[in-house]
């Protein structure tokens, strides 16, 4: 599926969206889509991040940024704006 | 030997532990060569099957998708669909999963299967997830995917010879169950897939990861729960407060190691090379033949083998940190700091590492994955002020910076050095900066990555690791330095024989025979002088002087920057020889030519040559210009062409020149001339 098949997929989005970046370390969410473009959205599907999908967010770096994140029982680190691009509903 | 009959090809993702069934399966008959036209290494082995067959084996890059999104995972992609000319194919793929999370380590390899090659899956780790309370139904595995499936541990060998008995059964389909009845036929057009539905899915990542997800659901019992002791060694590795202090104290330790611990052995490999030669000039007679193995040849050689305490040392700790998994954290510390500049959070050990010497720095950005960050780190590492530049900076410093200090601790000379230093990391800075808005614009690599589960290092991949980066050192950069080496020795003595060494070396061999010692000494010194002044590294200065003149550089000077492209502490020798002190007058040479450089005269002019002017002026040079044959020989190595060694030369050059030319017309314009 392209990155705009994922996004017309959840078409409408449901009233308590925000982006994974804003999500508190410890929480977890559920991802409803991801903007930008196909080749980033791919990416991140491939990680395993396809909608539905749970994440907890684990922490912060110790500068702020990268964030750290459980997905599919592996541990990924992923920029701040990067996260921004992922929307999620919390959970 | 036999060429290897088939060609096997090992593929995963990053942390599947391919590698180390790679080096479980081939040991010490491996070798990393490049694929022809990219930076991507090739990673090539033999292995002997139990039926006696030999079989070259195939580390390819990690990847974590079929869909490829950089040249190491297009490399993948080719082998798989035998699109490569210099690699046609793979006959047998062996699929690596790590067993530990197979819900997302199945993904790649129904992606693999897909492709319709002779495969095997292999679990990876199987020890590491049963430790976890993961059981996995294999024959349940085997049966719905169709192809071999084995449990292996590639860590304590555990499933090996069952894998090796797998990959030596006779392969009739793409998808045999491994019990084929000895056909020697291959068909090469698509097999039948056992599960199309399945398959066809694979372009779709929602949809594929459902059918993963079926799959686990059916095959592993007990899913695996968060690993708690990662949890909590992560809580202190990436604290706010200790992370990044365990970073610095890893990273000094690195340095410390590299800088100060490499030094004995290098001693040694030193002092080894000058008793070879030594014993050389001894047992031939003196002429042409002993001056070119003595003064060349084993002198290159040497110059080539003390690089290899460093390297030993910088890839054990960089096998260390990667094998255990510390690496991804030591990234995710520094991702926000280094990206500040532009670059990876894994620049910072290469960056590092080349303030002792830019050799290891370069050969440890294979770190990076994105091919632009890896370039810029490659390229702004010779601006680190490396150890070879401080005999320099100690010569010119005590030369011509007065001792003066202020509130007793503070002396001009240390902060002297320390501003060469830092003007070292401004310019890497700035050339990065400007690299990457110019040659090296693209869009910002995605960051995303596997912070991947610690585990123990095992001394079989550390040892390879430190093996395979020698060896490339040796073979790929040592010959170009050992060619470069011979070619310069050449430069500085011929063409020998002129009038005024001719009458020099006599006058020593009379005052010799007269038993004047000291006069000797003082008459060959001068001999060796002008042997080299007349030599076509003296004509090759005189013609560039008009070159480096508004530098504030005489020709003198300029013999001594072309030598020291063998490597920069020759500056120091050179001079010596160019002004009659090769053995130092008795004293060393450094010493006596700190002595005397102050009141060195120009020949035409008879005003001193050197001021503290120009002392700064070639300090500045020095910091900038990449006068190093083995850094153009690493970065031709890492960068598998000619074009980046050449831009970086010409790039570095140009920015030393500029630098000279603004501090020695500017400190005269200021009067200070």
């Amino acid at each position: 599926m392209s990155a705009e098949a994922a996004t017309a997929a959840i078409a409408g989005d449901p009233p308590k969206t925000q982006t994974l970046a804003s999500v508190a370390s410890g929480a977890r969410a559920r991802v409803l889509r991801i903007d930008g473009d196909e080749h980033f959205a791919r990416r991140l599907m491939d990680l395993g991040m396809t909608p539905g999908t749970e994440i907890s967010l684990v922490r912060r770096a110790p500068f702020g940024d990268p964030i750290e994140l459980i997905v599919r029982g592996s541990h990924f680190s992923i920029r701040r704006s990067e996260a921004a691009r992922i929307h999620v509903e919390t959970l | 030997m036999s060429k290897p009959s088939e060609r096997v090809a090992l593929v995963g993702s990053p942390n599947s532990g391919k590698s180390s069934l790679f080096n479980r399966l081939t040991g010490l008959r491996q070798k990393v060569a490049n694929y022809p036209g990219v930076t991507v290494e090739k990673t090539v082995g033999d292995c002997i099957l139990p039926s006696g067959k030999r079989i070259e084996l195939l580390d390819l890059p990690g990847t974590y998708s079929m869909a490829p999104r950089s040249p190491d995972e297009q490399i993948v992609r080719d082998v798989l669909e035998g699109r490569r000319e210099s690699t046609d194919g793979a006959d047998l793929v062996v699929a690596v999963v790590d067993a530990t999370n197979l819900e997302r380590q199945l993904y790649l390899a129904l992606q693999i299967l897909s492709t319709g090659r002779p495969a095997i899956l292999v679990l990876n780790l199987i020890d590491a997830a049963e430790a976890e309370g993961i059981v996995i139904d294999v024959p349940a595995l085997t049966r719905k995917l169709g192809v071999p499936v084995l449990a292996v541990s590639a860590k304590t060998g555990r499933g090996m010879d069952r894998l090796r008995e797998a990959m030596d059964a006779p392969r009739g389909n793409g998808h045999a169950n491994g019990n084929g009845n000895g056909a020697a036929e291959r068909p090469t057009d698509a097999p039948a897939l056992p599960l199309p539905a399945l398959l066809a899915g694979l372009n779709d990542p929602a949809r594929g990861y459902k059918d993963v997800e079926a799959i686990v659901r059916e095959v592993v019992r007990r899913r695996p729960k968060p690993d708690q002791l990662r949890i909590r060694i992560d809580h202190v590795l990436t604290h706010r407060v200790l992370g990044p202090t365990i970073f610095l104290l890893l990273m000094a330790t690195v340095f410390q190691s590299i800088y100060a611990w490499a030094t004995p052995a290098m001693d040694v490999i030193d002092a080894g090379f000058t008793a070879l030669a030594g014993g050389v000039r001894a047992a031939l007679p003196p002429g042409p033949l002993q001056s070119l193995l003595a003064d060349g040849v084993i002198a290159g050689a040497g110059t080539v083998a003390a690089f290899l305490p460093q390297l030993v040392i910088l890839f054990f700790f960089l096998a260390l940190l990667e094998d255990s998994g510390y690496m991804a954290r030591a990234a995710f510390i520094m991702d926000r700091v280094m990206g500040a500049v532009g670059l990876p959070g894994r620049a910072f050990l290469p960056l590092l590492s080349s303030f002792a010497c830019a050799i290891p720095g370069i050969m440890a950005t294979r770190t990076i994955e994105n091919r632009n960050d890896r370039l810029t780190t490659i390229l702004i590492a010779p601006f680190m002020s490396c150890s070879a530049r401080l005999p320099v900076y100690a010569l010119l410093i005590g030369a011509f910076i007065p001792d003066r200090h202020w509130l007793g601790f503070i002396g001009l000379r240390g902060l002297t050095l320390l501003a060469l230093y830092l003007f070292g990391i401004v310019a890497a800075l700035a050339v990065a900066w400007v690299l990457k808005r110019t040659v090296l614009r693209g869009r910002r690599p995605l960051y995303v990555m596997e912070l991947p589960p610690y585990r123990i290092p095992t001394w079989r991949s550390v040892l390879l690791t430190i093996r395979n980066r020698c060896l490339l050192f040796l073979k790929r950069a040592g010959t170009v330095i050992l060619a470069v080496s011979i070619l310069l020795w050449f430069l500085a003595t011929y063409p020998a024989g002129h009038p005024e060494t001719r009458a020099l070396e006599a006058r020593a061999k009379t005052a010799a025979a007269a038993g004047h010692v000291a006069e000797a000494a003082q008459l060959e010194d001068a001999a060796a002088g002008a042997a080299l002044r007349h030599s076509f590294a003296g004509m090759l200065g005189q013609a560039i002087e008009p070159a480096i003149r508004p530098l504030g550089f005489d020709w003198k000077i300029g013999i001594g920057l072309i030598s020291s492209f063998a490597a920069r502490e020759v500056m120091v020798s050179t001079m010596a020889t160019i002004y009659n002190l090769e053995s130092g007058g008795g004293n060393d040479a450094e010493a006596s030519l700190r002595g005397i450089l102050p009141g060195v005269t120009d020949d035409r002019t008879g005003l001193p040559v050197y001021t503290p002017l120009v002392a700064i002026s070639l300090m500045v040079f020095f910091a900038l210009a990449c006068q190093c044959m083995s850094t153009v020989a690493i970065v031709r190595r890492e960068t598998n062409s000619w074009r980046w060694p050449i831009f970086m030369l010409v790039l570095m050059n140009a920015m030393a020149w500029g630098a000279s030319f603004a501090v020695f017309q500017g400190g005269r314009l200021l009067g200070w001339g």
